[in-house]
């Protein structure tokens, strides 16, 4: 540090700057687990603020979000507070992508988000532009704000979001922001690259946002929300509310056409923006000109809350200069009186090259300092929040002088996030897709608390509360596979008749309640029906059939993950000398030496890495182990 | 505890002898379901041998062996061991191998002897080194076998499934990922076609591993020629000259002899053909029929020509007939004996470049012919080492088990079960042939090319 004598503004554990998704979990993880902690935002009305789609969830981020509420994080509990329509997306397609996607109320979102920051304990809530990361060495000492006033800490949390030297492209118009109109953050960037921190520049944009009143939604098709509404969160039983709907219209060649008439005004195009945009997102431009075949493409109308007039313009993220896109909006079957709020942007910002991090989401340089959310190079607030809560938990572990929490591929999508982002990098913003995950059928939302709500119990981030409710349905759920399993359902005429209407082969002996479930054509209800079934909550039946159905299916993803396990419990020594391997490949031993796998399973990730220098890798395990026995054998303590 | 695996420790080939060498928790339990000796196996005292014959379930006698036990710890791997000193040859040393794991032994991988005698700690600290170098020497050969292999048919055709199954999936994942995406979905229809357009691939692939078939069961090779063109001399030669395995020979028609010889280790069944010609007697019509049959069916023909008198009309049309039916000849010139003009046999060879000109009556060029057939067994030019052969069971079990996922993303379908399902066997169909072409790097594809090592070191 420069200046001892800089006015001292406090004294934490934990700093996390930045309180988007990645940093409210991130700073309330730390506080819960008891650290004093101190998160910054530019604006403290911007906190958890949706700048781009206006709902929470979705394949894999669905997902991602009954993770984070397992292990005890808060987005699932802000969403349910705050929805304004759900569904579950997928359910004809399995169980392993069942994901659930809700529309949220977005200044409702915010302010239940800060709420619950500002009334937790160990947690301080503060508005500066943070403009210096402290160090000591190689070691993390706090941070400094705008004003000069320097916050001391033992770990910082980087979760910057899109605001690192953010800059908006509209048309042939550049300025520097934030997103949302927000100030950027235009110093940070400096003193990351002075700590010897890799940046990356990505770009990612937003549509306009249009007024309700505008719209005649007559020509539209309309999408209610779901009957029966499925909370995210597994403290939350039914919910019941009034829902509002969103609505679908399609482009047609005059939209297209003027798009086509207008490429050489788009900044994407007319080579101003540099950025690298997301393929799995694309502006309206890029799909007419990479999808020039496609005659329409969908738009969803999407509500931004119940005390706004604002509507989203989902699939028509563009960068286009205004003129533009009022046309291109009012060639859409009841947006030809359109009148636009905000106009789509484009917006550039500095990330980190996530590959500098541990698994922990720790700097592998720099002790203390950690990273989570888009500055790590992904997208979407579910991802963020996934991290978020990680580099908060872990920030916390390191203090108490624990071992970090590292969820691997197994275990799930949060682990499959980081383990690719931390391994493989990305040169792309990265989005969380199922596909993404090897072991998807474990990886489930109706588990995740059984997968991650012992493990947050452990660290210390799952209440009382939710451990009970958690006991009780694991409970509920053992006793009702028992009873299915020595329950025996007799043939008899009404019986099998009721399965005839079912599509189902009738009984000649009686069966296990069990094996009739496995018929792909029962469902749990039939059960009921017949006089079989026992009262139980949506959640326990749901769980109960799916392990029934999907049997033999998960014994062999079991047996898949019991190797790759193996894999990831060979631990490297932090320490290895890879240039001193013969047997590695030049490029091997260049990557590894950069990437400094944490595990053999991790290293086989890497690309460049063959399996024959894993086995290389696997023998000087071997021999170093040997070694190691050796020594011990002649140095007896 | 590690399973057994068994394998061939000692080089193919027609030598005198042979050692097959089992290694692992059941080797004396194996051993003594096939051995009959003196003492069961099981209480045989530990670093002796005893004298004994191998036996098949229906009490046939394969060999007589010599078989020696050493009992862990002090053995090459560190595990109980049995060596089986039996006949050369591959029909005898195949035969008792398939037997050992017919019985519940694995296949050794390459190198997996030496691997298990290092992770058991026999080998040397000092030579953990020398190992890795080893392993990155043998992987560096093996990926120059594996890219000729690749630039073979099988690879582009196993390619071309891997591309289709990506393509198929990557839709299904599309869907999955997408489900408000306004995309055309794929139909069930759509993957099935797809996934039994793949099957049938993959079965012609798995059959195409043929020299596997070759060594276990032996190899067909029909005779064909017009008559007195020396079909039977060349018979009788080659079934006096090696040793016969079983004679039969049936006496139901009067047009086809078959022999069982082995020539160089490898089982030949020779079938001689009566003249395939037209006719209108009945009997030798069956005859023909008969002779066309195995013309088809044979792994490969001989096509015998009189090099007096090779150019007429109906020698012309058997070798037609025998190019429509048979991907695999060699023509065969008989009684160079008594060519003496030189311009006849440049005439010969200069049509005929693959020909093979013998005289069967002054036994020339029988020898090269001889070398012709044991080069097509085992895989024309290739010099089948061990690891050859093993990698080839590999891939064929890869195959096997692909084929079998997909089966199930059929049955999946079949029974109604949803996409994410189907999703995961081709995936998982798509692993097992991606560790043919050496594209995923779990643990399981990490012990075979760890295991570069040769096979029963």
């Amino acid at each position: 540090m420069t200046d001892m004598e800089a006015f001292i503004g406090g004294e934490y554990d934990v700093i996390v700057v930045g309180a988007g998704h990645a940093g409210c979990e991130a700073a309330l993880a730390s506080a819960r687990l008891g650290m004093k902690t101190a998160v910054f935002s530019l604006n403290l009305d911007s906190i958890a603020n949706m700048p781009c789609n206006p709902n929470i969830g979705g394949t894999a981020k669905g997902q991602l979000v009954r993770e984070i509420d397992a292990l005890g994080g808060q987005m699932g509990l802000s969403a349910d507070a705050t929805f304004i329509q759900s569904r579950i997306l997928n359910r004809a397609k399995g169980p392993a992508i069942y994901s659930l996607r809700a529309q949220i109320d977005r200044r409702a979102y915010q302010q239940h988000m800060k709420h619950v920051l500002e009334t937790q304990e160990n947690l301080d809530v503060k508005q500066a532009e943070v403009t210096e990361i402290l160090t000591e060495g190689k070691k993390v000492r706090g941070i400094r704000v705008l004003t000069g006033t320097v916050y001391l800490a033992k770990a910082v949390i980087l979760t910057t979001g899109t605001y690192l030297k953010g800059r908006i492209i509209i048309g042939n118009t550049s300025y520097n922001s934030g997103p949302d109109g927000l100030f950027p953050a235009n110093r940070l960037s400096d003193s990351l690259k002075a700590l010897g921190i890799e940046l990356m520049r990505f770009k990612t944009g937003t549509p306009a946002r249009v007024n309700r009143r505008s719209i005649d939604f007559s020509k539209m098709e309309e999408q209610p929300g779901d009957p029966v509404i499925t909370p995210f969160s597994f403290m939350h039983d039914e919910i019941k509310r009034d829902q509002v709907s969103c609505y679908l219209v399609h482009t047609n060649q005059e939209t297209h056409r003027i798009i086509r008439e207008n490429l050489h005004r788009s900044p994407l195009y007319g080579g101003e923006i540099k950025g690298v945009g997301p393929r799995y997102c694309p502006s309206i431009e890029d799909k007419i000109v990479r999808f020039a075949d496609r005659e329409s493409h969908q738009v969803f109308i999407e509500p931004m809350g119940l005390n706004t007039e604002e509507m989203y313009v989902q699939g028509m993220s563009t960068s286009m200069p205004e003129d533009v896109q009022i046309k291109m909006l009012r060639t859409l079957p009841g947006l030809e009186n359109v009148s636009i709020m905000r106009p789509a942007y484009a917006i550039e910002y500095d990330c980190i090259n996530p590959t500098q991090l541990k698994l922990s989401l720790e700097f592998k340089e720099i002790d203390g300092l950690f990273s989570a959310g888009q500055i790590n190079g992904s997208s979407g607030y579910e991802e963020a929040a996934a991290q978020g809560i990680i580099a908060g938990i872990n920030a916390a572990l390191k203090l108490k002088g624990k071992e970090p929490l590292i969820l691997d591929r197994s275990q799930a999508y949060i682990g499959v996030l980081i383990d690719d982002l931390v391994t493989k990098g990305t040169a792309e913003p990265y989005r969380m897709m199922t596909s993404r995950a090897e072991y998807r059928l474990w990886l489930r939302q109706d588990n995740a608390d059984m997968r991650l709500t012992p493990i947050g119990r452990e660290i210390g981030l799952v209440s009382d509360d939710r451990y009970e409710r958690f006991l009780r349905k694991k409970e509920a759920i053992e006793a009702e596979m028992k009873r299915l399993k020595e329950t025996v359902i007799n043939p008899g005429e009404a019986v099998n008749r009721f399965l005839a209407e079912h599509g189902s082969a009738g009984l000649k002996t009686g069966i296990r309640l069990y094996d009739l479930l496995k018929r792909p054509e029962i469902e749990y209800e039939h059960l009921k029906a017949l006089g079989y079934g026992a009262e139980l909550s949506r959640e326990v039946m749901e769980q109960v059939t799916i392990s029934i159905k999907y049997e033999g299916y998960l014994n062999k993803q079991m047996q898949q993950i019991e190797l790759f396990k193996r894999m990831e419990e060979r631990r490297l020594p932090e320490n290895i000398d890879y240039d001193s391997i013969k047997g590695l490949s030049t490029e091997a031993r260049q990557k590894l030496g950069k990437l400094r796998p944490e595990s053999l399973g991790q290293a086989s990730r890497i690309s460049g890495v063959s399996p024959s220098d894993i086995s290389v890798l696997l023998v000087y395990l071997e021999s170093l182990k040997r070694e190691k026995e050796k020594n011990k054998g002649e140095h007896p303590q | 505890m590690e399973d057994t695996i068994a394998g061939i420790s000692t080089a193919v080939g027609n030598a005198g002898l042979a050692v097959i060498r089992m290694s692992g928790g059941k080797a004396f339990e194996i051993a003594d379901m096939v051995f009959r000796g003196r003492e069961k196996v099981v209480s045989q005292k530990s670093h002796t041998l005893q004298y004994g014959r191998i036996v098949t379930d229906d009490g046939e006698i394969v060999d007589e062996v010599l078989l020696t036990k050493m009992a862990a710890p002090r053995t090459y791997t560190r595990e109980d061991v049995v060596e089986i000193s039996c006949h050369g040859g591959y029909y005898v040393t195949g035969s008792i191998l398939n037997l050992l794991i017919e019985k519940g032994a694995r296949p050794a991988e390459p190198g997996e002897f030496t691997k298990r005698a290092f992770l058991n700690g026999r080998i040397d600290l000092s030579q953990a080194e020398a190992v890795m170098d080893v392993i990155q020497a043998r992987t560096s050969k093996s990926s120059r076998a594996a890219l000729s292999q690749l630039e073979g048919k099988l690879s582009s055709e196993l390619n071309a499934i891997i591309d289709g199954l990506t393509n198929t999936l990557a839709h299904i994942e599309v869907d999955l990922d997408y489900p408000e995406y306004d995309h055309e979905e794929l139909s069930m229809k759509q993957v099935e076609d797809e996934a039994k357009k793949a099957m049938s691939h993959l079965d012609r692939l798995i059959e195409s591993f043929h020299y596997g078939k070759i060594l276990r069961e032996g190899m067909d090779v029909v005779i064909i020629g017009r008559p007195n063109t020396g079909k039977s001399s060349l018979l009788n030669y080659l079934t006096r000259k090696n040793r016969a395995i079983v004679t039969d020979i049936p006496g139901t028609t009067r047009d086809v002899i078959e022999e069982t010889v082995n020539i160089g280790g490898i089982p030949i069944k020779l079938t001689d053909t009566a003249g395939v010609r037209e006719t209108e007697d009945p009997v030798e019509s069956i005859g023909v029929a008969r002779s066309l049959e195995a013309l088809k069916k044979a792994d490969l023909v001989l096509l015998l020509l009189d090099a007096t008198d090779w150019q007429g009309e109906e020698d012309k049309r058997l070798s037609e007939l025998v190019k429509a039916h048979q991907e695999h000849f060699i023509t065969v010139f008989n009684k160079m004996d008594l060519v003496k003009d030189e311009s006849t046999v440049q005439e010969i060879m200069k049509q005929n470049p693959d020909a093979v000109l013998v005289s069967i009556k002054a036994e020339t060029g029988l020898d090269v012919l001889e070398k012709r057939l044991i080069d097509f067994a085992l895989g024309n030019k290739m010099d089948l080492d061990n690891q050859v052969l093993v990698t080839n069971a590999r891939h064929e079990q890869q195959l096997r088990l692909a084929c079998g996922a997909l089966e199930s993303a059929l049955e999946a379908i079949r029974s109604g079960m949803t996409l994410d399902i189907v999703a995961l066997e081709l995936k998982t169909a798509l692993e097992h042939l991606g560790r043919i072409t050496g594209q995923t790097a779990d643990e399981e594809i990490i012990n075979a090319i760890f295991s570069r090592f040769c096979i029963g070191k």
